[in-house]
């Protein structure tokens, strides 16, 4: 195998880890008004996520440098040609961070009511876009020629909102819902998780409804292969599967095999595409392909040596964080909703708000 | 102003304000790493109280820097992606590696270290924030070493086919003496920046009364390290700008306003007048000065903009290669005043504070407070200078910036682009400062429970934080 199919192997597995990781972080942030009720309960969802949100988003930072360095044209054009999803997604991404780390600092309800407002639009942006832009790309964008065999983005925003990207989007949506509902089930305990419990299967079967809907669509009228076709399938065993273990209370084969589905969905995506990194829809001459867009053979082999070594390494100590924080959690574990908050103590509220 | 203006506008707004946060995540990651593995040696609760209460102000702080750093990776797509097409090859590599193994030590441990108080033993809880501020400093490395790669390109070849540079060597880009120097001066700024931090908020501390025990200690660890720093700094810049005279010899005369090759070169300290080489009408010089920094030699040559200005024309064609002058000469002076303003600081804080004494002076509480932005406007123009002064270049002597823009940015869209940043930015340090503002005013904790100390009845340990 050449050095360019492994790099586009490893980004695969890159925005696998993205989708598996922030995805549930996502469909958490979605989903916290419909599963915490009240205060203290708000404070437990966001405790799931608290360790492990940071180093979840850098998989997307490394699948972005890893694309760099690899693929200098996809980047470049792909960046530089979504330019208004990729904005729209970075503030979502700042204001839900920050929301994140901001909300609980300080005891007005109003002023963390408003946080979590963003923490919902900055799940719910991401969560959309990232499946308009995955479907976008499988499904081929116009591009043009430019000097010394450039290729750049030859079309506007509104281009990018086709039927097919948007129910693109709309699986990626459900899916990530349903991904974190799962991932709730599994953390949790007591009313939140007994309320994550019951959303997660008609979630589940709304995702499954899309997915089904958007893998054929891109099986049938983009993928050039039909062994394709092997993830389509196996994509709806795994589904179902992680429908049926939620069902019999197997919530952590639950959360695996949602997980599965969700590597198998970008595994699939990236297998339609290949070779081509950012296919032309207009004139297949123009399509970047790992080839045309690679850095040189040397750049690959640095890196490829650098990420055989610390791949694994990081991937051994962020499975064991989550090991670390493998306990339930339950409102019963804030003790006092202001607890942490830097108020100054005439503000402090005096009665509890439950 | 067109997509070039507002392209390099945008990028100078948001670096610059990452770069607020980001000295201070890496130097205070270290000092609280510091401070906790005093308490652990100790068994002295002063440096747990100091951990917890430093702890909080760098989570606010370092919050602002990770979701500021994504735009950082993406820029360089969105606005630049004809640089980015050009330097791929050798710049893409290092913001790989740099996500590989610094973004996910500092992320995972320190997720670690602020969950982890009440699930981890001592001694590997200790290790998480040893591994995290580990983590910040790698990262700086390595990005480091991908604009050392702007300021000074080697270990490449043009392949005119492609029109773009190719890697040839890996650790020769990565350990080149640009990276080296510019990384070990960067890292002493970091420190100078947290020094800075921790004395100025404890000197305010110790002055209003709250946990003096602490703030104290914590001021006199604040001072030692801005004056280290300091030192650290003047030799670092002092080899940078050796470095730089031989790289870039442009920047050097534009820091200096230095129209004509001089030897012996006098140092401007301050100049009243304009800077566009006709006489100024108040200076102030140091003799020789210039030529001791940039060649070591009391009588060393140090060359001019005119004269360089028709060098580059014959090496590169015609053009104007002067970066702007004002914006350098100023940029330089400030970096290094500033600088100096916090060392000079530490200096008085130590000889105010000597065998126990406590200044009651409500200035000296209120100046300690501005004393944090001084290294913070020093790093700005540090980079102000460096960045500009490289100007027209943006990749020394291979790419000029205005080549490196993306060729589909538009003004509207740059410009939307870089409204809604500045706009949200602005709320978003107001909203940051706020925090900090009342981190500072509730003081370090009067007691902190042993969070290791197991409770007998429930056997358990004190609740850590949440959310």
């Amino acid at each position: 195998m050449d050095l360019a199919t492994v790099w586009f192997i490893l980004i695969a597995v890159l925005w696998s880890g993205y989708f598996v990781l922030e995805g549930f972080d996502f469909g958490v942030g979605m989903l916290m008004p419909v599963v915490a009720k009240n205060e203290g309960e708000r404070r437990a969802v966001l405790t799931t996520l608290g360790p492990l949100w940071d180093g979840n988003e850098v998989w997307l930072i490394v699948a972005g440098g890893a694309t760099f360095a690899a693929f200098p044209e996809w980047y470049a054009t792909m960046f530089s040609g979504f330019y208004i999803p990729l904005l729209l997604i970075l503030l979502a991404l700042i204001v839900r961070g920050v929301a994140f780390e901001y909300r609980s600092k300080l005891s007005n309800l109003k002023v963390r009511r408003r946080y979590d407002v963003m923490i919902w639009i900055g799940s719910f942006l991401p969560a959309l876009l990232w499946g308009v832009a995955f479907a976008n790309i499988v499904r081929g964008i116009p591009l043009k020629a430019a000097p010394y065999g450039n290729i750049l983005y030859d079309g506007g925003f509104f281009n990018l909102l086709n039927p097919y990207a948007l129910i693109g989007g709309l699986t990626t949506l459900f899916l990530f819902l349903t991904h974190g509902a799962v991932f709730l089930t599994l953390k949790t305990s007591g009313s939140i998780h007994d309320r994550a419990k019951k959303i997660a299967t008609p979630l589940g079967i709304i995702a499954a409804v899309l997915a089904v809907v958007f893998l054929v669509w891109t099986q049938v009228a983009y993928s050039d292969k039909a062994a394709t076709w092997i993830m389509v399938v196996a994509g709806a065993l795994l589904w179902v599967g992680a429908i049926v273990a939620h069902k019999v209370g197997r919530d952590g084969w639950a959360f695996i095999l949602s997980a599965a589905t969700l590597v198998g969905a970008v595994a699939f995506l990236f297998w339609v595409l290949f070779p081509n990194v950012f296919p032309a829809s207009n004139d297949p001459s123009l399509s970047l392909t790992i080839y045309n867009a690679s850095s040189t053979e040397y750049t690959l082999q640095v890196m490829t040596i650098v990420a055989l070594i610390f791949t694994p390494v990081v991937l051994i100590y962020q499975a064991w964080t989550y090991w670390i924080f493998r306990k339930r959690i339950s409102a019963d574990v804030i003790p006092s909703p202001d607890e942490g908050s830097l108020d100054y103590p005439e503000e402090r509220p005096s009665v509890q708000v439950g | 102003m067109d997509v070039l203006d507002l392209s390099r506008l945008q990028f100078g707004v948001t670096t610059v304000y990452h770069f607020l946060f980001v000295p201070i995540t890496i130097g205070l990651s270290f000092l609280v790493a510091g401070m906790q593995t005093a308490w652990v040696r100790t068994n002295n609760e002063k440096w747990l109280r100091a951990t917890k209460f430093f702890g909080k102000i760098f989570l606010i702080n370092f919050a602002m820097g990770v979701v500021t750093g994504i735009v950082q990776e993406f820029q360089f797509g969105m606005n630049w992606s004809d640089f980015s097409r050009f330097v791929g090859d050798i710049f893409g590599a290092p913001l790989a590696v740099e996500g590989l193994l610094a973004f996910f030590l500092e992320s995972v441990f320190l997720g670690l270290w602020i969950f982890g108080w009440d699930r981890l033993p001592k001694k590997l809880h200790l290790a998480t924030i040893w591994l995290a501020a580990i983590g910040t400093m790698l990262s700086a490395y390595f990005i480091l070493a991908a604009n050392s790669f702007m300021q000074h390109p080697t270990a490449y070849t043009f392949n005119s086919a492609t029109n773009r540079v190719e890697l040839t060597n890996f650790f020769e880009m990565l350990f080149q003496d640009t990276a080296k120097i510019t990384f070990w001066h960067t890292i002493s700024a970091a420190f100078i920046t947290a020094g800075a931090v921790v004395a100025g908020i404890s000197a305010w501390l110790l002055v209003r009364g709250k946990s003096p025990d602490v703030a104290r200690s914590t001021l006199k660890l604040g001072s030692i390290t801005i004056l280290v720093a300091a030192a650290s700094l003047a030799w670092s810049g002092d080899s940078q700008a050796r470095i730089m005279v031989e790289q870039q010899p442009m920047k050097m005369a534009a820091a200096e306003a230095l129209y004509e090759t001089s030897a012996p070169a006098p140092f401007s300290i301050f100049t009243i007048g304009t800077l566009d080489g006709s006489e100024p009408i108040f200076s102030l010089d140091i003799p020789h000065g210039l030529s001791l920094l940039a060649t070591h030699t009391l009588d060393g040559e140090v060359q001019g903009i005119n004269n360089l200005q028709a060098q580059y024309e014959e090496q590169f064609g015609p053009g104007n290669y002067k970066p702007n002058i004002p914006i350098a000469y100023w940029g330089f002076r400030f970096m290094i005043g500033f600088g100096m303003l916090a060392a000079v600081w530490a200096v008085y804080a130590l000889w105010a504070t000597r065998k126990q004494r406590t200044p009651k002076s409500k200035w000296f509480a209120r100046i300690a407070l501005t004393v944090p932005f001084l290294p913070l406007i020093a790093n700005s123009f540090g980079w102000i200078f460096t960045e500009m002064g490289r100007q027209p270049w943006v990749v020394f002597g291979l790419m000029q910036t205005e080549n490196g823009v993306s060729p589909t940015s538009t003004a509207g869209l740059v410009g939307t682009s870089l409204a809604i940043f500045t706009l949200l930015y602005g709320i978003l340090a107001v909203v940051e400062f706020d925090l900090i503002r009342r981190a500072v005013i509730l003081g370090p904790p009067e007691e902190v429970a042993d969070p290791f100390l197991v409770d007998e009845e429930t056997g358990e340990r004190p609740l850590s934080i949440t959310y």
